[in-house]
Order: C-alpha cells, then structure tokens, then sequence
C-alpha cells in the first residue's frame, strides 16, 4: 500500500500513535517529521532524498512515551531497527517498520519479516566511499596520519555524528563523563583525535553502515569512513555484521578461542 | 638517530600472568633496559584501547600490553576478549594513521621471566630505533590559539 | 559617511599584497574538496568565485573554538602561573557577507557587556573586515528579515559590492580609511556606479515576532518543532553570534593549562546542575531558549538581535531544521 494510505490507515485505526518519515525540506532536502495526525499524511513523502537513519528517533525519551510507532525505512534503517533490538534497546512489538519499495509501506511487524526482507538485500558501501577506502588503503601510514589530521582539525566537537547515529543512545555517553574528564572537552587536535577514535570503537561491531554520521558533519569530515572501517574489520575477522539479526551477539563481548591473529607475541 | 634518545615504554600488564613474570624477572636477577614502566591491571580485559591512547598523549614513545596466554586467564575468558578488542584496535589505529610498530601485543606467563626481559630488551630497541614519536607528541600543542 | 571608490578587479591583488606587506594574515573564503571555508590566502586567485556563505562564520577569528587563557607549571608546593596573551595576530576577514560581518555587533555585546572580555578585545582590535555584497543568495538567507540587507554596511571596515570590472568600495570606517591607505593607486574616484545586490524578500515580521514570543513560552509550537532536532551543537557552532563557551581545566602533575572553548545551548549538558537536575531537560525546552536568545532575551538586554539571518544554523542542520520557517510560523502562533 502507498505510504500515504497505509499511515493514515495505521493512524486511524489507532495501531500506531506516530508514523515517522520525511517530508518536503529546504532547498529540495528531505526532512524527518512525525506524523501523529491521520489528515497529516498527505505530507509524507519517500525517495532517494530520504536518506536519514530514522531509527535514529527510537530511543529518544519524547518518542518512546508516544506509544507505538511506524517508521518509514529504508534497508539501513531496518539493519538500524534489528541492531537496536539485538541491544535490546526497542521491543519487537512497540515499533511497527514500514519497509519501502518506492512509494509502497510494506508492513514488517516481527524482527523476522525484517530479517527476511533484508535477506534480499545486499549490503553494499556507496561507490564514493569505496573509492575514498581504497585510496586511504593504498597510502602510507604517514599519509593516512596527515589525511586524519587534515580532516580532524576541522572538527569542532557539535557531536552531529554521534547525535545522529542510531547506535548511539546512550543516556550519558563517555564524551560527557566529566568526573574526571575522559577525553578532552576542547576540538584541538588532541580532543578530535580521541574522540573520533572512541567514537569509532564504540561502533565497531555496530555500526550498520548508513553514513548518517558522515552526511550529518556540518564541515564535511569523512567521519563515517572510521565507523565503516571498524565494522568492516569486524566482519572480515569475525564473519559478523551489525544489523543482521535481532538476536546478534555483540562481536566485541564475546570471542572464540581459536580467533585469528598475526600480531601478538 | 641522535644518541641521547631514550625511548618511554609503558607496559601494561595483567595481575596474574605478565606482572608475575616481570616480578620473576626481577626475582632472577635478569638484567633489562629500564625503559619501560608497568602499569598493572587486573586482567587484559581490562586494559581499555583508551589507555594506550592516553600512554602516547603523555609522551610514552612505545607501549606494551601483555597478559595470559590464552586458555590461561585468571577470569577464564578476559584475554579472548582483549585479543578481540586489539584485533579491531590496532586496524583502526593503522587506518588513522597511528604508528602500530611502537605498540606491542604479547603473551608472557608468570613462568617467563626470562622471555619478558626478552620483550623488553627487543621493544625498546626498536622504538630506540624508530625515535620519538614527535607526530603525536605534536598533538598536544595543536589546535589552540 | 562613507567615502565611495571604484576599485578594479585588478587592482585587488594590489591591495592584498600591500595588506600581506603590511603583516597582515588574509582570510578569505576558499573551496577546496568543494567545502566553502575561511582559510589564509595571499591571492586574488585562491579566493572562492561562486559562494553564498562559508560553512564556519568568521567569529574563529575574535573568538577561537579553543583559546588558552592561561597555563602554568607545578612544582611540589609552587605554582608558577604564567599570564597569557591571547595570539592575536593583525588579521583581514575578506569577503564575508554583509550578516556575517554584522555579526560582530552581536558578539561585542555580550564580550563587552560587563566584565570587559580583553582576549576578545584584544583579538577585534587586530581585525579588519572586507566584506562583499551578495549578488547571490539561497533559500536559508533571510538577513532582511532580522533588520540587515544584502548590501548592508555594518560590521565591515570596507564594503565591496561587485560592479561591471571590480567594485563599488565603500570605506566605512578608521580601519578601513588605514587599509584603503595602504593601496591608494588601486581606489579610483567613484564614477557614480549604481549598487546593485541581490533582493532578498523578507520573510516574517520580526518585531511582530520579538513582541509574539512573550506570549509564546508555553506555546505547543517548540516541541512540534523540535521533535526531530538531534540536539547537536551544529548550529551554535556555525552561527556568527552564538558566543556561548565552557572553560575547561587540563592538567596533570607538571603543568596545566585552561582553556576556553565553544559550547552549545543544544547540549543537554549545558545546563545540568551538579545536583543531577536539569532546568532544561528536554529538547524541546532547548530549541526554545535558542529561539528567545535570540529573539527575545538579546533585543531586551542590548537592544539588538542576536541573529544576523545569514542562514548556516539551517545550512549546517543535519535534520533541516529552518530557523526562517520556524520563526515565520511562531510569529504566526
């Protein structure tokens, strides 16, 4: 059914309090709205545009008090939604995902329907991204350090990264533990470097791939390559992918005695 | 390399296995370089990658991190888990450019006196060789006006 | 008043080079990987051609995103504080836009307001403004509606407004008049050249809206609006006029060092008490106190607004969320 059509069906019949998707934005953007009313539907809309991780609103205190919630997703958004399970930070029932195929809702109501509709898709890192990945490969260790510090210096610490990540939802989160302070609160070198590096390590085995982190730095830093390459380095030594099933262990709190390693002495 | 340089090695040990090892080390009157300085933790699992971090942006040149060998932890599984955790680390030190040559993983027992002078004497050495890590001590003063 | 030249589009790199001889440090705004920044420049060249604003505003230059106030070494019962000196180097902000440059005008109020702030001061005493007139605009701009204009003066020492071969230069103030003198060969006598910017319609009624806000705290309108903000600080990091900072000690055993840096009303941070309770708990609440800063709490305490309408909260906004929309539609709550 069209997105539309199934919203206000859901809004109407009272299955779900709010319907969250994008509407029309500025300068031709999307933006996320929650549409709590059924006549409010009509605004919805669903296309390429639409590229924020929605799930990303699940854990917040004001959208868990709604009640039941639909949300239009795409594929990283549903990876987003199982992980968030696995976490055991939403429950299968109190989030109903509306997989889109174009402008058709496709109602998913258990982790299972999720995971077999995501089991037709394939997961695969954005051509621009590969290409920055391959480059970054092929550089020295010296390289790669200026690149990093080229990009980090222009970090400021406004924290769109972590604030718009899904996986990050964490009440109070290492960078505000103050008493004492963990990593440094200024964005100078020092301060960037640790906390993309935490950042990035907090996401490893748990970072669904969306970019979102990337697409949301207002200064353009390619931060989402650090979450990409910690995941990846996950699945390639552990054979594990974050947002695969609702019921996936966290790679870096489990292990199995036979891991593989070239380096330790 | 300039003679005067002496590397600072920070080793961070577990309790059980790599510390009692260092203390027979001691105990058997084994002589080593005195570069490094053992920072003693309860288990691998616990050595947060943060505080390798924190070790080179207090000015350490080179960092050890040893504990039980696998199948030997004190708590069963906290070396399987702290391999895990290195094994995603040191990629992503190496992806941000991080030097992984000064930073040394291993497994000494509380019966290898001898092989952790070994590991000392060999660390030491090579970050002597490899000299101070100026691209991070650089850090620090950079980014404030 | 003003005195008005015509300055050639060659002439320009005169007056760079005579600022460089001078021992001034150009910022202009540069697009390098397609990022529109402020960087050092020495030519005319390596200035960005087609640009409606730069993502970060000029106010790194007065007030930096990390500022050493002092530092100090420990010795076993001494301390040896050493003063700092803010690093204020003569510096030349070429080609901001008119809001941005108006922005200063908000900055100083509160840097001056009481306590006088001397790295501020110190920092602003070193710059000089060259803004440039927009001939261009996009849909986030709405300086006309927060009383500024496309071809405003305020806040520039010199105001370039471009014209068929170089510009119509508007030299503005004592400032200007010193770096005019630096290059008199490159300002020619004004033939009379018509100041052509582009129209930028106003958007909302902002005294209306200034006057609406009393009525409004409790209003619905901040939670529907807010509900998809993410609550990161993009937007005060962005803004030309947000001057909200944290002071943070880093020390150890040997030496220290405080240090002043950005901070965002955003943060749920910002306010949390030491006691765990926070005045401002939810985001909604907020959003809200960014809009009355702004619109309400500044026109109070300094008689001016503490918005220039150049736009990059909403360029910079991971989730759009459009400061001219959502005023527009308080003002109509």
């Amino acid at each position: 059914m069209d997105l539309r059509a199934k919203s206000r069906e859901l809004l109407e019949s009272g299955a779900v309090k709010a319907v969250i998707g994008f509407k029309d934005g500025t300068m031709g953007a999307r933006r996320p709205v929650f549409v709590r009313q059924a006549d409010k539907a009509a605004a919805l809309v669903f296309d390429e545009g639409c590229r924020q991780n929605l799930a990303a609103y699940l854990t917040r205190n004001e959208v868990q008090k709604m009640g039941r919630v639909a949300v239009a997703a795409g594929p990283d958004t549903l990876r987003a939604i199982l992980q968030l399970m696995a976490e055991r930070q939403i429950k299968e029932g109190d989030v109903l995902p509306l997989a889109m195929e174009g402008t058709e809702a496709v109602e998913l109501p258990t982790a299972q329907a999720v995971e077999e509709h995501l089991a037709l898709k394939a997961k695969e890192l954005p051509a621009a991204d590969r290409e920055l990945l391959a480059r970054l490969d092929a550089m020295t260790r010296e390289e790669r350090w200026a690149f990093w510090q080229g990009e980090l210096a222009r970090c400021v610490k406004c924290y769109a990264c972590r604030n718009s990540c899904p996986m990050c939802y964490c009440g109070h989160c290492t960078m505000d533990c103050n008493r004492p302070q963990w990593v440094p609160v200024p964005s100078h070198a020092l301060g960037n470097l640790e906390y993309h590096m935490v950042r990035a390590m907090h996401l490893a085995g748990r970072c669904v791939e969306c970019g979102d982190c990337g697409r949301a730095c207002p200064v353009g830093i390619p931060v989402h390559l650090l979450t990409f390459h910690a995941e990846e380095s996950v699945h390639r030594q552990f054979g594990q992918r974050a947002g695969a099933s609702s019921r996936l262990d966290y790679a870096l709190s489990t292990f199995r005695p036979d891991d593989k390693e070239t380096f330790i002495r | 390399m300039t003679d005067a340089f002496e590397p600072k090695i920070t080793a961070f040990v577990c309790n059980w296995c790599t510390y009692a090892g260092a203390d027979l080390t001691g105990t058997s009157r084994i002589k080593y370089q005195s570069n490094v300085r053992v920072l003693r933790l309860p288990c691998t699992g616990r050595i947060d990658f943060m505080l390798l971090a924190k070790a080179f942006a207090r000015g350490a040149d080179g960092i050890i991190v040893s504990g039980c060998h696998p199948n030997d932890c004190h708590y069963t599984s906290g070396n399987y888990h702290a391999r895990r955790r290195w094994m995603v680390y040191r990629d992503l030190m190496d992806f941000m450019g991080i030097d992984t040559r000064r930073v040394t993983f291993s497994w000494v027992s509380a019966a290898e006196g001898a092989r952790w002078a070994e590991l000392v004497n060999e660390v030491t050495t090579s970050v002597r060789n490899l000299g101070p890590y100026a691209e991070y001590k650089e850090l620090a003063l950079a980014g404030v006006e | 008043m003003a005195d008005t030249y015509f300055l050639p589009q060659a002439s320009l790199d005169t007056l760079f080079a005579a600022l460089a001889k001078d021992g001034r440090r150009i910022l202009a705004p540069t697009d390098r990987d397609g990022r529109s920044e402020l960087n050092p420049v020495t030519t005319v060249a390596e200035v960005a051609k087609d640009y409606v604003q730069t993502i970060l505003s000029g106010k790194e230059t007065v007030f930096p995103k990390v500022e050493r106030m002092l530092s100090y070494d420990l010795a076993p019962g001494k301390v040896d504080l050493k003063s700092s000196e803010p690093n204020a180097r003569p510096t030349v902000l070429f080609g901001v836009r008119p809001c941005e440059a108006a922005g200063f005008g908000a900055l100083d109020a509160v840097f001056n307001w009481d306590t006088r702030d001397s790295f501020f001061n110190a920092r602003m005493a070193q710059l000089a403004v060259i803004g440039v007139s927009c001939t261009r605009k996009d849909d986030a701009c709405f300086c006309t509606s927060v009383g500024g204009g496309p071809g405003a003066t305020r806040g520039s020492d010199i105001l370039l407004t471009p014209a068929e071969g170089g510009f119509l230069a508007e030299v503005l103030t004592d400032k200007g008049r010193a770096m005019a003198a630096l290059a008199p060969e490159a300002f020619r006598p004004d033939p009379g050249l018509a100041k052509k910017v582009v129209d930028v319609p106003a958007a909302f009624d902002q005294p209306a809206l200034t006057a609406r806000l009393k009525y409004l705290f409790e209003n619905g309108i901040w939670v529907e609006q807010s509900l998809r903000c993410v609550g990161c600080g993009a937007c005060a990091y962005v803004c030309p006029t947000c001057v909200c900072f944290d002071l943070v000690e880093e020390s150890d055993a040997k030496a220290g060092q405080r240090l002043r840096t950005w901070d965002s009303c955003g943060s749920h941070m910002f306010t949390l008490h030491a006691s765990g309770h926070n005045p401002r708990e939810t985001q909604a609440q907020r959003w809200r106190q960014r809009v009355y800063h702004k619109f309400s709490y500044y026109p109070e305490r300094y008689g001016m607004l503490g918005c220039v309408g150049c736009g990059k909260c909403t360029r910079a906004c991971p989730v759009d969320m459009n400061l001219q929309e959502h005023l527009a539609e308080a003002a109509q709550a």
